[in-house]
């Protein structure tokens, strides 16, 4: 979080006045980072304890919704999604190596696997929208030819759980072009890579939070 | 360490550097503590004014001074104000922050940046929620209940984003006070030597980060009800609208201790201090605290007992709620416990504290009643529940936030104020408070429902007596206001340890400098050594 460096210290030490050390420094971001995936996880877990609900209350409904979503996309979804956690990682990896270049490389591939799940996204809405499956109250029940009259509703949990996820998908990859960038302009080594572990923790918590969507939308029911 | 820059001696965080961008950018935490206590009063005196004018219209039965309408919209600004811009930023953010890292030996908090965009957030969220004012004024109340914010016309989706924006605030501070507790204590400093505030604010921390964040999907949820109807609160696509006061209470519920624990932290510095003694049950203390913020979590079905639970979750919640009281009572029986036999000192501080022990009685010793299933049934939103928490809100909090600036303000700013001024407005809040508040339990006895701008005329006297109490009040903070700004412009030079205090901000000159301390503290014993 907090990555000025106070002194003229050289370029090895990199950090804030208020920290005895570098690696007092570190450990403290990643705690820091910990606190803020627990906010995440939480956050999502509101949406999660409804899914569960309202599961509960209509389980045709769900199994209704369920059908009409194509498990094909979703599943090379979660297949862009795990592999770019891997080459995240070996972002990470090369940097703790000092290979600066192969870090770039491996960053940018995420940027591009995060890519292609916005696309892939952006073809299930909009052949959701073609076929009129709205959510809510924008779903017209006879027009679609649903069996269950809140079908509308299933849709809402699909739209807003994974709305929700793909804003922090484009947040990511932002917050990935931002370390990508940094780690071109040779800010990071082996002695000093906070900000791009950080970045990697939320990127995974991203794609673990879609590893329990994409059942519970697709497959369950 | 790095920071070799010698200070002189006349150098502190006040005048380190100068100019209004300085301070707008400053990642000092005492300067940001100063623009939340600049930034929080101000809104303090926008939901006071309302309040006034709230308490006016219900001076006599029938229209008074405005329509139903317009009454609607003000109680809801003035309690959404009160609570998101006031409260619940007022201790961690003002005064925490002030003495948080001071207290632990710290030069900083954790995170300095993460700390200014928290106030920056707070800003922007103020401002989106004053926009409100110019467009469609909301009347929901500041619970936004559904279904009815759901239907209404107003800008229920501007204001909820604001409240969301103010969560995010609310989340950063956590974590920061989170991160900077667990890292950043002194050499010597382990968690049992650390001031009993500093328990406070941790506790109070991590509801922050574990409660607010439900809030903020709450009023998403409730964002994309308005604008896309998704159905999940709304019964006419199948969904529930009680669901959203689940949602709404699991965070708001705790968020009431996000209230109160920070107060009960600075009573606990202010009765240690003044009684000379060594609190007593540090430990217990502590961990109460904790406790509470534990317990708060189990128990939000309590505000809920009418809409439709079921009857064994009724009687849990009721039984959960009433377990709060246990840790509270053993905060309780420490302070006094600490006073006894102490050489207490009755300064203005430490009337503001014994002020905050007896409402804070009477406001939790009301919530064990109203937690009471068939007792609530009764009273659920009457103004026995209205004078309940605003005995607990104003009657504690806000008692607790007075006592704690004048506790610390030699400290914060080098000089002292007038004790005599001090000490009526003490006698003017804590009259005119019961005075106000005292009458609505009566009201609500009597079946007064809360939230009406009209009521029948046997209500009539007590309503004026509680409206004659708000002035008496609102007279109070003015000469709080006025001994505060004639305590900066002509206060005498403050010295470092005015009230004989024995944490670490008493150590360090006041103000203190830019890094809090000259020479990184060593600590070697508990925080309250007296005898
Ligand atoms: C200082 C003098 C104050 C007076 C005279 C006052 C008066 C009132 C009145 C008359 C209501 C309307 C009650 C109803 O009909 O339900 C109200 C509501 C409320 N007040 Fe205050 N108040 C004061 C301070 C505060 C403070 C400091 C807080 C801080 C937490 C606060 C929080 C609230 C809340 C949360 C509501 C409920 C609003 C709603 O239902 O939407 N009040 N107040
Ligand atoms: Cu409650």
């Amino acid at each position: 979080m907090s990555t000025d460096s106070h002194s003229a210290h050289g370029h090895e030490h990199h950090f804030a006045h208020h920290f005895r050390s570098a690696e007092h420094e570190y450990l403290t971001s990643k705690e820091g980072i910990w606190l803020f995936m627990v906010t995440e996880i939480l956050m999502f877990g509101g949406l999660f304890v409804g899914y569960s609900i309202f599961h509960n209350i209509y389980p045709e409904m769900f199994a209704e919704g369920a059908k009409s979503l194509d498990w094909k996309m979703g599943f090379t979804n979660t297949l862009v999604l795990i592999f770019s956690s891997l080459t995240m990682a070996l972002g990470i990896y090369f940097l703790q190596k000092n290979q600066a270049k192969k870090a770039a490389m491996s960053l940018a591939i995420t940027i591009l696997c995060g890519a292609i799940f916005m696309v892939i996204k952006y073809f299930e809405y909009t052949h959701k929208f073609h076929l009129g499956l709205f959510p809510g109250r924008f779903l017209d029940v006879a027009k679609v030819g649903a069996q269950h009259a809140n079908l509308g509703m299933y849709f809402g949990f699909y739209y807003c759980m994974t709305g929700l996820h793909g804003i922090h998908v484009l947040l990511g990859m932002g917050l990935i072009s931002w370390v990508l960038f940094r780690t071109v302009r040779g800010d990071f080594n082996s002695n000093y890579y906070t900000a791009v572990e950080g970045v990697g923790i939320f990127w995974h918590i991203v794609d673990l939070i879609w590893i329990f969507l994409f059942p519970l939308l697709y497959l369950v029911g | 360490m790095a920071n070799a820059a010698a200070h002189g001696s006349d150098k502190n965080y006040l005048n380190e550097t100068s100019g209004i961008w300085s301070w707008l950018t400053t990642l000092d935490h005492k300067r940001i503590g100063i623009m939340y206590f600049v930034t929080v009063m101000f809104f303090f005196l926008l939901g006071g004014i309302m309040a006034l004018l709230i308490r006016l219209e219900l001076m006599t039965p029938g229209p008074t001074i405005m329509t139903a309408d317009t009454y609607n919209q003000v109680m809801t600004y003035h309690g959404a104000i009160m609570v998101f811009m006031v409260i619940i930023p007022g201790i961690p953010a003002i005064l925490g922050n002030f003495f948080l890292p001071i207290h632990i030996g710290a030069k900083d908090v954790a995170f300095p940046k993460l700390n200014l965009l928290s106030w920056y957030c707070l800003m922007a969220g103020a401002l989106l929620a004053f926009s409100t004012l110019f467009t469609h004024k909301i009347d929901t109340g500041w619970t936004f209940y559904t279904p009815y914010s759901i239907k209404t016309g107003t800008s229920v989706v501007t204001m909820v984003i604001a409240a969301f924006i103010m969560g995010m605030s609310s989340i950063l501070t956590g974590l920061n006070f989170i991160a900077t507790v667990h890292k950043l204590r002194a050499p010597g400093m382990t968690m049992y030597r650390i001031p009993l505030f500093v328990w406070a604010l941790y506790s109070t921390a991590i509801l922050q980060v574990l409660a607010t964040p439900v809030l903020g999907i709450t009023l998403l949820l409730l964002t994309m009800e308005r604008t896309f109807g998704v159905g999940i609160f709304d019964p006419a696509l199948g969904g529930d609208p009680v669901l959203f006061q689940h949602f709404f209470w699991f965070y708001s519920h705790p968020a009431v201790y996000i209230m109160i624990l920070p107060a009960m932290g600075i009573v606990s510095e202010v009765i240690a201090t003044f009684s000379r003694k060594t609190i007593f049950g540090y430990t217990a203390i502590a961990y109460s605290s904790l406790g509470i913020a534990g317990v708060s979590f189990f128990v939000w079905g309590h505000h809920m007992f009418v809409s439709g639970q079921s009857a064994t979750a009724g009687i849990l919640f009721s039984f959960i709620t009433m377990l709060v009281g246990v840790p509270t009572a053993i905060k309780m029986f420490n302070w006094i416990a600490t006073m006894y036999k102490g050489s207490v000192q009755m300064q203005s501080p430490m009337l503001f504290a014994l002020g905050f022990l007896f409402l804070f009685a009477i406001g939790g010793v009301t919530g064990i009643m109203l937690a009471v299933l068939p007792i609530d049934v009764h009273f659920h939103d009457t103004y026995f529940v209205v004078a309940h928490f605003h005995y607990v809100m104003v009657g504690g909090t806000l008692m607790a936030i007075m006592g704690g600036f004048y506790y610390w303000f030699p400290k914060m700013f080098g000089k002292m104020y007038n004790e005599v001024t001090a000490r009526l407005s003490f006698v003017f809040i804590f009259i005119g408070f019961n005075v106000t508040f005292f009458p609505q339990f009566v009201l609500g006895a009597m079946g007064m429902p809360r939230r009406y701008f009209d009521y029948i005329p046997a209500y009539h006297s007590l309503n004026a007596i509680s409206t004659v109490g708000s002035w008496l009040i609102a007279t109070g903070f003015l000469i709080g206001l006025y001994t505060i700004i004639n305590g900066l412009t002509k206060g005498e030079k403050a010295p470092m340890n005015p009230w004989g205090g024995k944490t670490l901000e008493w150590t360090t000159a006041s103000p203190p400098p830019h890094f809090n301390f000259d020479v990184e503290p060593v600590i070697t014993a508990g925080p309250y050594e007296y005898r």
